[in-house]
């Protein structure tokens, strides 16, 4: 038919235009459309990936805070604890030191209250003792001055000195 | 589909000469004389003798499916005065090499007379020693037979170029547009239109079937694509050349995929196709001549499909149109109650053309991508999958 044989005019025209199209565009037109379609695909996924990467680091700094605090929170606890038990020794340390201290000087005390009595104790036995010798001196005095008195006690003398 | 497409255009075209020989046996009664002046009123017609006018549906609508050498507009009828037509066409340059003679150039308005030999065919003067002869096509030819080399600007070359400086007009901004926003920034209006071709060409078409090796071959699928759309497009205005419903013109087309092809091929490609593994001997020299067939026709259905498509859209849509004239031959008012049924049928056509021009453009360029893919496979993945066999 007719209609189906190509017209070589047409078919040459249309081999040297497409082939013009092409290569121009290709040179001038879908090397940098497609160039810059890569590099923006490219940006993108590199900007989805390091946000993702800036994501998990901030993940991980969160769950290190987080640590640090627990740690440092236990830390306090412990420090308080030591404290408190460091308190408490002391505390119990002076109450037992006090305690022996006292102790000591009650000790002293009620010593030298002993010896002051013994002292005084003697003082008022000797004073006594002195008193009785004066009052009796003063007894014997007058008896012997009597000589009723004189010769009865030379007799109890003379008795003792034989039963001695 | 593109078997039934054929069968479709046959069909239309049988139908078409039917009621072109209807059209023609009712020349006698009054014609529709108000509708001549359309733009659908055919070629150049001279009113001859005593002869009254018709419409030849055949003629007008191979007279715009066809190439020509001039691009005819619209003609005016002189009935009233008895003196036929007035065609209003834009002139286009003639160009024809004649082995031993050389090179001649000249407007294609030069051929102004045309007279009717008595097999239908209709001759134009001569010019410088060339005239034109149309049956269904123009064709330039030699006053004394000898064989010419006719390389014309036709008006489907005309409409191609035209096609072309818009593709390189429009495709050279966007790429100033992608160097100027550089590739931090969204693209915007026309630029962001291309893009989304352009992946889509790249994602859809280029990566499925070329893989690794699409970056190489995505500029001529993308040329391709929208060489043949711009083009499907500019044939749907109204007065357009029907380009890419050309059989010189997808022939070509295909030429190029089927080069393409060729140059790509890989051994792998050529052992399987002449020497098919695990084959019986009979057997293998019955599938090496089917394969060498099959490798043939790849670039042969690109041809006829696009070439069927969107010839039997224009022809459709044509004869949707003459449906009116023929019948305001019956009656006039027959005629233009046929007018908004036919409009609306039309425009919907137009509507399917639209969709077509996208279609085949893209169904073009997709089994570009698929036939040079299979050209260029290098064997990994029949190795893996020959593996998988043994392995079961």
């Amino acid at each position: 038919m007719d209609l189906l044989t190509p017209e070589l005019g047409l078919f040459f025209w249309t081999l040297i235009a497409f082939l013009a199209v092409f290569f121009i565009l290709r040179k001038f037109a879908w090397g940098p459309i497609l160039n810059t379609l890569g590099e923006r695909e490219k940006g993108i996924a590199d900007s989805i990936a390091s946000a993702e990467k800036v994501r998990d680091e901030m993940t991980k700094l969160k769950s290190d805070n987080e640590k640090t605090m627990a740690e440092a929170r236990e830390a306090r606890t412990l420090m308080l604890k030591e404290a408190k038990e460091l308190k408490d020794k002391i505390v119990n340390e002076a109450k037992e030191a006090a305690k022996v201290e006292a102790n000591k000087i009650i000790i002293e005390a009620q010593q030298q209250i002993q010896q002051q009595k013994m002292a005084a104790m003697t003082e008022v036995k000797n004073e006594i003792g002195k008193l009785a010798v004066e009052v009796a001196e003063k007894i014997l005095r007058k008896q012997l001055s009597e000589n009723e008195g004189r010769d009865a006690y030379a007799k109890l003398l003379a008795e003792n000195i034989k039963l001695n | 589909m593109n078997c039934k497409r054929v069968v479709f255009f046959l069909i239309i075209v049988l139908g078409l000469s039917g009621s072109g020989l209807l059209a023609r046996a009712q020349s006698g009664t009054p014609s529709g004389e108000g509708m001549n002046s359309t733009p659908a009123a055919g070629t150049p017609e001279n009113g001859e003798g005593g002869e009254k006018k018709g419409i030849n549906i055949t003629e007008i609508v191979f007279g715009h499916v066809a190439d020509s050498h001039e691009w005819h507009l619209f003609s005016i009828s002189h009935e009233a005065e008895g003196q036929g037509e007035t065609a209003i066409a834009l002139p286009l340059p003639v160009l024809v090499y004649e082995p031993g003679v050389g090179f001649d150039a000249f407007m294609s308005n030069n051929f102004e007379e045309w007279k009717k030999a008595p097999d239908g065919t209709k001759i134009s003067n001569s010019y410088e020693g060339y005239h034109l002869e149309m049956k269904m096509k123009e064709k330039l030819v030699a006053d004394n037979g000898a064989a010419v080399y006719d390389l014309s600007i036709t008006k489907n070359v005309l409409s191609m170029l035209i096609g072309v400086f818009l593709l390189l007009w429009a495709m050279s901004k966007v790429a100033k547009a992608y160097k100027a926003t550089g590739s931090t920034k969204a693209p915007s209006g026309f630029q962001n239109f291309i893009e989304v071709v352009v992946v889509f060409i790249r994602d859809e078409v280029a990566l499925p079937n070329l893989g690794k090796k699409s970056v190489k071959y995505m500029p001529l699928l993308l040329t391709v694509f929208f060489f043949i759309w711009i083009n499907n497009l500019l044939g749907l205005l109204p007065g357009g050349a029907n380009f890419t419903g050309n059989i010189a013109v997808t022939a070509c087309l295909a030429l190029v995929t089927f080069i393409v092809m060729m140059a790509g091929s890989t051994k792998h490609f050529w052992s399987h196709l002449l020497n098919p593994p695990d084959v019986p001997v009979l057997v293998k020299a019955l599938l090496v001549l089917i394969e060498i067939m099959s490798l043939l026709i790849k670039p042969v259905a690109l041809m006829i499909r696009l070439f069927a498509n969107m010839l039997a859209g224009h022809i459709v849509i044509l004869s949707v149109i003459c449906m009116i004239f023929i019948f305001g031959m019956l009656n006039r008012f027959v005629g233009w109650g046929f007018v908004p049924v036919s409009l609306a049928f039309s425009v919907f056509m137009f509507m399917l053309e639209l969709l077509v021009a996208a279609i085949q453009a893209f169904v073009f360029t997709n089994l570009t991508a698929v036939f040079i893919g299979q050209s260029i496979e290098e064997g990994h993945g029949d190795a893996h999958a020959h593996d998988a066999k043994h392995a079961h």
